[in-house]
């Protein structure tokens, strides 16, 4: 199955008659299931799905804490600044470096993948 | 004496600013709104701005629906009311970002085209399901738009100064509050109905720029009073607060410890189910999934969302300064004898600001102006965002696509969306003035719930679910929904306890305030078993929605 290729449907259309027809389903099927896909789809996983796991169990620490623990919480680090208040920036701080390693990530193991099957597809659609 | 006329006389300068600062915003916003309906013609004018915005715009504009003015007035107030356990609510309603970035955005925007429905009903049948969608958006945005414009009505009075006994424009407090909630819904009327999503957009940004530089300009103050010493500010805070040290710790608001240990185990589950509503809520908000739609591609949305992060971060990093520079400056007691909920406690501390460093009276009477025209302009544009995402999903989802099966026409669609926006507006102003005693910080936590159960397990499951259907997709919504407004119903928010709606009756059976905790697991739990109790699958329309979604083959 994963050997059909994505361009195969484009043949079943016929151009001279339709203007721009939406690509048949059945291509679709074959490229959700070639190899360049799979690709696309494990290298966008292998990211967002670890990631949500890892900050999500890091902001239920910090909650199951501001519930549970308050005297760790309460710790004086310098002055009146306390661990509470540190793990609270710390979570803008796992934010924005999650925000921003995803938007690295994306640009150099996504968009150029996306950008070609894209670019596959509406060729053989404009065929 | 005297004092009391120089008072009354600040009093009066600070109004007349106030309202002209406030008309000045108005005049502006009306004027970018007859521009935009020049410039939208077509229906993905009407819906998404004609999806030509930048970015940065849309980042703003995100920022602009998000920092509503419970985020504003609400955060800095509880921050200075009870210190550190404000912090926790901006953290949650951060972090919520990430769940849109990672899994929703970039997805969402190329699969779909004006509404969330389009793409949770792609791959199901589309009446059942959109009809699901409909309801969950406009029960969401009528929650939502009933907060900000209670809260709009309850800081009318705090915020021109009409005290108990005095009058304004011959109203007194009550009669303003009416009047307020009035005005707020006609002008969202008009900036939907004429501007559509374009005029909406500007409107968001240009609040966000006047959010931002008001909240920017009062933290430099606080921080310059401390000389930019912020441990010597949080020393000040709490001890002004008169809670000492326990100020700056977790627990005077959320999971309180009390004498009662069932009371203390509930009360820490209520703390845990708020965070989970607050973290999941967002990416389930429609006013905020239909922004992705205003831009031209995935890769525009993620850097949208990219910059939103970062302005609305950096609100929330100053909203901890505004709401401690409160405590210590203004005090608690000031606060609370102003409003017992510590909404005005952001106004208060720029009085005082304006007092201390800009030359007495007349300073804090224009900066309190000041401040107060940006929380009215930040209500105006939150409340346009979401009549905008609740007269789409009226119009596209349920007239053009239940009611007409796809056979409307463009105009048609638009036409509806403009009558459905006035519909909707006469229905949220009349709610808000009946629900005038409601608490508003209940209503957003309740809009966040409901997002979180029906809206975030529907929408994962289409996107990445290769089983899941359209009877798992009503089952979620359904569940989720019912289930969050029923626990809430049968909470102590309603009834039962000194702070509930009904104090004399007693029907609660449901400890905490908060429902996400049951109710994100009821709806997840209930689109998975929806879906497996039906052989429905359409496997080449999940193909078309993934192979769409991943590369952006064929967006709109």
């Amino acid at each position: 199955m994963t050997t059909d290729v994505p361009d195969s449907a484009a043949q079943a259309a016929d151009p001279d008659r339709q203007p721009a027809p939406a690509t048949p389903a059945r291509s679709y099927i074959a490229v959700q299931d070639s190899a360049e896909f799979a690709g696309l789809r494990r290298a966008l996983r292998r990211f967002i799905f670890p990631m949500t796991v890892a900050f999500f169990l890091w902001y239920a620490l910090y909650v199951l804490l501001s519930a549970y623990a308050r005297g760790f919480m309460g710790l004086k680090i310098i002055g009146n600044i306390n661990v509470a208040l540190v793990f609270g920036l710390l979570q803008f701080v796992s934010t924005f470096a999650i925000a921003w390693a995803y938007s690295r990530y994306a640009d150099r193991n996504i968009d150029p993948t996306a950008e070609k099957i894209k670019a596959d597809l509406d060729a053989g659609e404009a065929k | 004496m005297s004092d009391f006329l120089a008072a009354e006389a600040s009093n009066s300068t600070a109004r007349t600013l106030t309202i002209t600062l406030f008309l000045v915003f108005v005049a502006i916003t009306l004027g970018i709104t007859v521009w935009a309906s020049r410039q939208t013609k077509t229906a993905t004018d009407f819906y998404a701005g004609g999806r030509s915005f930048s970015g940065f715009q849309n980042g703003m504009a995100i920022g602009g629906d998000y920092m509503s003015a419970a985020s504003f007035l609400g955060i800095a107030g509880l921050i200075a009311l009870y210190g550190y356990d404000g912090f926790l609510y901006s953290i949650g309603f951060l972090v919520a970002w990430l769940v849109a970035l990672l899994l929703v955005a970039e997805l969402l925007r190329n699969s779909g085209r004006y509404t969330m429905a389009d793409v949770l009903a792609f791959r199901m049948r589309q009446r059942p399901v959109r009809t699901a969608a409909a309801v969950s958006t406009i029960t969401v945005s009528i929650f939502y738009l009933l907060a900000q414009m209670v809260g709009a009505g309850a800081l009318v009075a705090l915020l021109l100064g009409i005290r108990p006994g005095t009058t304004f424009l011959g109203m007194d407090a009550d009669t303003a509050k009416v009047a307020t909630i009035i005005l707020v819904g006609a002008l969202m009327i008009i900036y939907v109905t004429v501007g559509g999503m374009k005029g909406t957009t500007y409107v968001q940004i240009v609040k966000a720029f006047l959010l931002m530089g008001g909240a920017l300009l009062m933290t430099i103050l606080v921080l310059a009073q401390y000389k930019f010493n912020l441990s010597s500010l949080l020393g000040d805070a709490a001890q002004q607060s008169g809670k000492g040290a326990a100020f700056l710790e977790p627990g005077l608001r959320y999971g309180v410890e009390s004498a009662s240990a069932s009371a203390t185990f509930y009360s820490k589950m209520d703390l845990l189910s708020l965070g989970i509503a607050l973290v999941l809520g967002t990416a389930g908000l429609p006013h905020i999934l239909i922004r992705f739609y205003t831009v031209p591609t995935a890769k525009t949305a993620r850097k949208s969302v990219l910059w939103a992060i970062g302005i609305i971060g950096t609100f929330y990093l100053l909203t901890l300064a505004l709401g401690f520079g409160a405590a210590a400056l203004v005090g608690g007691a000031a606060i609370r004898e102003q409003d017992a909920a510590g909404n005005t406690a952001a106004p208060q501390l720029a009085e005082a600001l304006g007092v201390e460093f800009f030359g007495g009276d007349i300073g804090g009477a224009t900066l309190l102006a000041i401040i107060a025209a940006v929380a009215f302009a930040t209500i105006l544009a939150v409340v346009a965002g979401l009549t905008l995402a609740s007269s789409s999903s009226l119009a596209h989802d349920f007239y053009a696509n239940v009611i007409k099966r796809g056979e409307a026409s463009e105009r048609q669609e638009v036409r509806v969306a403009r009558i459905a926006a006035f519909a909707i507006g006469a229905v949220a102003i009349t709610l808000s003035i009946f629900a005038q005693s409601l608490n508003v910080a209940f209503l957003v936590a309740l809009a966040f719930a409901v997002a979180a159960s029906g809206n975030l397990p529907t929408i994962l499951y289409s996107l990445f679910w290769r089983r899941f259907n359209t009877s798992g997709a009503l089952w979620a919504t359904y569940s989720g929904i019912v289930s969050a407004v029923v626990l809430v119903f049968f909470s102590p928010v309603v009834s039962g306890s000194a702070t509930s709606m009904f104090k004399t009756v007693d029907f609660s059976w449901f400890p905490l305030s908060n429902p996400g905790l049951i109710s994100i697991p009821i709806g997840f739990l209930a689109g998975w078993l929806g879906t497996i109790l039906s052989k429905e699958n359409d496997r080449e329309k999940f193909a078309e929605l993934e192979v769409r979604a991943l590369t952006g083959h064929g967006a709109h």
